[in-house]
């Protein structure tokens, strides 16, 4: 089943009977070339493109749960590739450039909305970070604009400008960053997937590898187990619980993050802002709803939902940068659970266990990488090699001094 | 969350600030012939396994205590709270011998 203008007033036409499921309810079959353990918006996007670009046959993706469901369905939808390392800024442009063609690529309207990221700066020492952060972007053929108060007092009058304490002195603006409809991405890349074959297996929870002599040859499922050539994992948040069950130790901690929309207002907000002063961004859902997040809460976690201090930390952010929403009120909060590496960096790496490998570590950047994630979690998979923007994600990269701290807090998870 | 001080009595969580799993305090020995490996694995390498967690807090805007707590991480009960110097002094007393090894 495709999707197209013709398609809809067809339909429209003929009482909207011919829509078919998604993608297909698949069951497990005996044995595939390539598992991919987590069917996520990172797993699903590697079936896709080891299917369309890597002309991969037999592919499956387990999920233990049912598809958006996880982290992909929790995040705040925004998108950006605005790093300053190297290492980084490659490889979440290339994840843009993907983004800016996905709907065509899968077929599937994930209402990509490119309105624009602005990351305010409050004092002298931070906007001469963004100028270096601006450039590096430029050095990756990313678009970075710098914006001085007046500029930012045109796109968005209603912000407090005359804070005493963090005056708004302006802002780093990346027009080609936005927001992204998260469970569309799931369902897109799963349509693209099963339409070339991929068997999506939802309610199916791996619970163990069959590793014989170094040499991974497939997995134990609760319903059954399925053998493979080649085991991709991709369950960031429960990485380490999911490795342990190869033997396996990560250079991780799981955290809780929460994320908070507002009831439905008015248009009022058309790009996507972020408060340097504090932990708060935000943009508006096409509903009308203000989504908003903040900082992790700090401590080790697996519950998908957090506390009330960062509640209401992230909701003073907010009221302090734009007070008006002080009237709104909130509409709902939930939790995600994070991989916070050691670095804050993510990893995409084969393991010592030939035919095993990982891929995780995203912190709270996984949403906006899921292309570039995908694209080269397959090319890795498919070929053995990693991709050109993803060489510096090692997993031994710690123990030989290659970190890539963005943030430069060292090895203290809860801190990036 | 309501961490329950062994000295002071309950708290809010907010007051403490969070450093990780409580085996950094068994800081690996800097003069044995493994140094480098135990150091990689104290500094980057976690357990992060779900269900019973002990972890080090410490009391910032109380009594400026290190404690060990002990939590379920996937339903942040606490089940256990502990002064990290209790724990480690009862630690050198159980296991003299293996407690030159950690340092």
């Amino acid at each position: 089943m495709s999707y197209s203008a013709f398609r809809i007033f067809k339909e429209a036409l003929t009482g909207h009977k011919g829509w078919k499921p998604v993608w297909r309810k698949a069951e497990p079959r005996a044995q595939y070339d390539i598992i991919i353990i987590g069917g996520g918006g990172h797993g699903l996007a590697t079936a896709h493109y080891l299917a369309s670009i890597f002309d991969k046959k037999r592919i499956a993706v387990l999920e233990k749960g049912w598809i958006g469901g996880g982290n992909v369905g929790r995040n705040t939808t925004i998108v950006r590739s605005n790093y300053m390392l190297h290492e980084n800024e490659g490889f979440y442009e290339f994840s843009m450039k993907l983004w800016e063609n996905l709907e065509q690529d899968v077929n599937y309207n994930a209402m990509v909305s490119q309105r624009g990221v602005l990351n305010l700066y409050h004092s002298d020492g931070q906007r001469d970070a963004y100028v270096r952060r601006g450039n590096a972007m430029a050095l990756h053929g990313a678009d970075a604009k710098l914006l001085d108060t007046e500029a930012v007092r045109r796109l968005y009058p209603f912000l407090n400008f005359d804070d005493a304490r963090f005056p708004i002195q302006g802002g780093l603006l990346q027009p080609r960053g936005g927001t992204v409809r998260h469970d569309a991405v799931a369902w897109g890349y799963a349509h693209a997937a099963d339409k070339r074959g991929v068997d999506i297996i939802e309610n199916c929870e791996v619970t163990g590898f069959d590793i014989q002599n170094g040499q991974c040859r497939g997995v134990m499922t609760s319903r059954g187990p399925i053998k493979a050539k080649k085991v991709g994992v991709a369950v960031a948040g429960n990485s380490s619980r999911v490795m342990a069950m190869a033997y396996m130790r990560l250079p991780m901690e799981s955290h809780v993050l929460q994320a908070f929309v507002s009831e439905g207002l008015k248009p009022l907000l058309d790009g996507v802002i972020t408060y340097g002063a504090g932990h708060f961004y935000v943009s508006q859902s096409d509903k009308g709803g203000l989504v908003f997040g903040g900082d992790i809460e700090g401590y080790n976690s697996y519950a998908q939902r957090g506390n009330m201090p960062v509640v209401e930390d992230v909701c003073e952010g907010g009221v302090s940068l734009m007070p008006m929403i002080g009237k709104a009120r909130l509409l709902r909060m939930w939790g995600g659970i994070m991989d916070m590496s050691m670095d804050g960096s993510p990893i995409i790496d084969r393991t010592h266990i030939d035919g095993l490998y990982f891929n995780g570590g995203w912190c709270y950047g996984g949403f906006k990488a899921t292309p570039a994630s995908g694209y080269s979690f397959a090319h890795l998979l498919a070929t053995d090699t990693p991709h050109v923007t993803a060489k510096a994600y090692r997993l031994d990269r710690f123990s030989r001094g290659l970190m890539i701290d963005e943030k430069g807090q060292g090895a203290q998870p809860n801190l990036h | 969350m309501i961490i329950n001080h062994p000295l002071l009595g309950p708290r809010d969580a907010s007051e403490f600030t969070y450093l990780g799993d409580a085996a950094l305090m068994l800081r690996p020995n800097p003069k044995s012939d493994t140094a480098a490996d135990s150091f990689y694995s104290y500094q980057y390498i976690r357990e992060n396994t779900a269900g019973q967690h002990r972890e080090l807090w410490y009391h910032e805007q109380g009594d400026r205590s290190w404690l060990v707590v002990t939590r379920n991480i996937s339903t942040h009960e606490i089940t256990k709270v502990e002064l990290a110097r209790d724990v480690k002094r009862a630690k050198a007393i159980n296991n003299e011998a293996a407690t030159h090894e950690l340092g």
